[in-house]
């Protein structure tokens, strides 16, 4: 017995349908009101006549709904015009219709930030007011974004995809800049790479899925009560989501199977063994180094290097990550937050001190800045009562 | 997807080059220099990157906690104040330098004679979120 999708199942219907409707040449924001007119006639009759195949009953009804919005425009022939000038599009596959339109909203024409916009719409299905409050914009604003982001793409011929690479970073932007609004954009983003996964094949899809998995994983431990970041030697591993954990190791060791190595499946390495450590001090530091070495031959992103440096001071002791940090720039974002926490581990309290407030001045996020104000807060603290010998040039450590 | 906040001050920011106070200008000068902040404003709106934009009064009360069961002690405005803000607007975009091209544009505002003001607005980052993967 064939049974109506649920909502869910519907929302995730949504990018085939449009794609469909977008490559007979169906503008964006007609195509959308199209479909969100169809999805409403579903959710009436499908209760009673369930479809038998809900894709192929969402385009057609939407279809119609286009074709009769169009016929009811004044403009109706130079509309009819375009939509017969574009040649007929090809029947395909599900798995391409949604694809396409993934491809279409991280399209290089666009900024990162209106293709994030553009993809959560389109593909995610959000509402504007949901986009914008996530990103702490205003509606209008938003508005205005994504339907600058359609006329952008309005012209795009994609005869076949593109680089996946463009999608992915999109994604991962989503995943890995997302406030802390109404809407879970990092959820928003699992899923999202999920489907992708779904209907493209292809190692680093899966590899940003699985790192997009290990991290949020451990969501719950990263934050305490009010807020403030928690380090990752620090997090209570039993907060951790051993089930997402699972799923990203898999996930990620299938992709790894297949020698086809690229950035993500490296930083979800990475991020498994951190996964893998009952412990912080179980850590398989080695191991993690040498992903950071292929990550480096991947990626010319100086980033690397830096996290690298703080795995050689895990692995090989503090003074060798000082050694690997001064071959690198120290306008690097976090350089200072990481020479000040391999400093303190070399012992020397106070200049460690200096190094996390200086890094504390340097911090692009709040929660970053308040936790270095902390750490020199701490060292501070217990410099101050270390000693009997007042605090003066020349009498630290040596 | 940075934000970043742009200052106008009505003190402690260097001169700008068409430094003639409001007053001295013509009316129109007035208006076209009002117009030109609005559609600024519209125009940002339409690119996806305004957020916000407020003007703040000139005068305003320093206010202090004055210990338990005791009302908030007032104060000011003091004349000798160094740093005025005058107000701000907020822009949401894609890189330092498109922030850098904007606070330009609305420094480049009408001003007496008709000719741009060249004021120098202060341009600040907003500290954002933490980024989720930072290893």
């Amino acid at each position: 017995m064939t049974t109506a999708p649920d909502a869910a199942q519907l929302r995730a219907l949504i990018p085939a349908v449009l794609g469909v409707l977008v490559r007979r040449g169906a503008d964006f924001t007609a195509a959308e009101d199209a479909v969100q007119e169809a999805l409403l006639q579903a959710l009436q009759r499908w209760p009673d006549e369930p479809p038998r195949d809900a894709k192929g009953w969402l385009v057609t009804a939407a279809w119609r709904k286009f074709l009769d919005a169009n016929r009811s425009e004044s403009a109706r022939r130079a509309r009819e015009h375009a939509v017969s000038s574009q040649p007929p599009a090809p029947e395909i596959t599900g798995a391409d219709d949604s694809l396409w339109l993934y491809f279409l909203c991280a399209h290089p024409s666009l900024t990162p930030a209106s293709a994030v916009a553009l993809t959560l719409r389109a593909v995610g299905g959000l509402t504007t007011k949901q986009i914008a409050s996530a990103y702490l914009v205003p509606e209008a604003t938003m508005a205005q974004r994504i339907s600058r982001a359609k006329r952008t793409v309005a012209g795009a011929r994609l005869d076949r995809p593109g680089d996946v690479g463009t999608v992915l970073r999109v994604l991962y932007l989503v995943f890995n800049e997302g406030y802390s609004g109404d809407v879970d954009l990092a959820a928003e983003a699992i899923q999202l790479t999920r489907r992708l996964a779904g209907v493209v094949d292809h190692p680093e899809v899966a590899g940003l899925l699985a790192l997009m998995l290990l991290h949020h994983a451990r969501r719950p431990a990263r934050t305490g009560p009010s807020g403030e970041l928690i380090p990752l030697a620090e997090q209570d591993r039993t907060r951790w989501d051993t089930a997402a954990i699972a799923d990203g190791i898999g996930i990620l060791q299938t992709a790894l199977a297949r020698h086809r190595p690229g950035e993500f499946q490296a930083q979800a390495a990475i991020a498994a063994l951190h996964a893998d450590a009952p412990t912080a001090a179980e850590t398989d530091w080695p191991q993690i180094v040498q992903w950071y070495d292929e990550l480096a031959t991947l990626t010319d992103n100086p980033v690397v290097l830096l996290n690298r440096a703080v795995a050689v001071g895990e692995a090989d002791g503090p003074r060798a990550g000082l050694a690997e940090l001064a071959h690198l720039d120290p306008a690097l974002p976090r350089y200072q937050a990481v020479q000040a926490h391999l400093t303190e581990r070399t012992g020397d309290h106070a200049g460690a001190a200096e190094l996390y407030t200086k890094a504390a001045g340097r911090a692009d996020n709040r929660a970053e800045r308040d936790h270095l104000t902390r750490q020199a807060a701490r060292l501070n603290t217990a410099v101050r009562s270390a000693g009997a010998q007042p605090l003066t040039p020349g009498s630290g450590p040596s | 997807m940075a934000k970043y906040l742009l200052l106008k001050h009505y003190r402690g920011a260097p001169k700008g080059v068409n430094d003639v106070p409001m007053e001295q200008w013509t009316p129109d000068e007035v208006t076209a220099h009002l117009k030109y902040m609005q559609d600024f404003a519209k125009r940002l709106e339409a690119t996806g990157e305004f957020v916000d934009g407020q003007a703040l009064a000139p005068e305003g009360t320093f206010v202090r906690y004055d210990g338990e069961g005791r009302p908030p002690i007032t104060d000011g405005p003091f004349a000798e104040t160094k740093d005025l803000i005058a107000g701000w607007m907020t822009i949401d975009v894609d890189s330092y330098q498109r922030a850098v091209e904007l606070a330009g544009e609305l420094s480049a505002a009408p001003g007496a004679g008709g000719k741009p003001i060249h004021e120098w607005l202060e341009l600040r980052p907003f500290l954002a979120e933490p980024p989720t993967v930072t290893e």
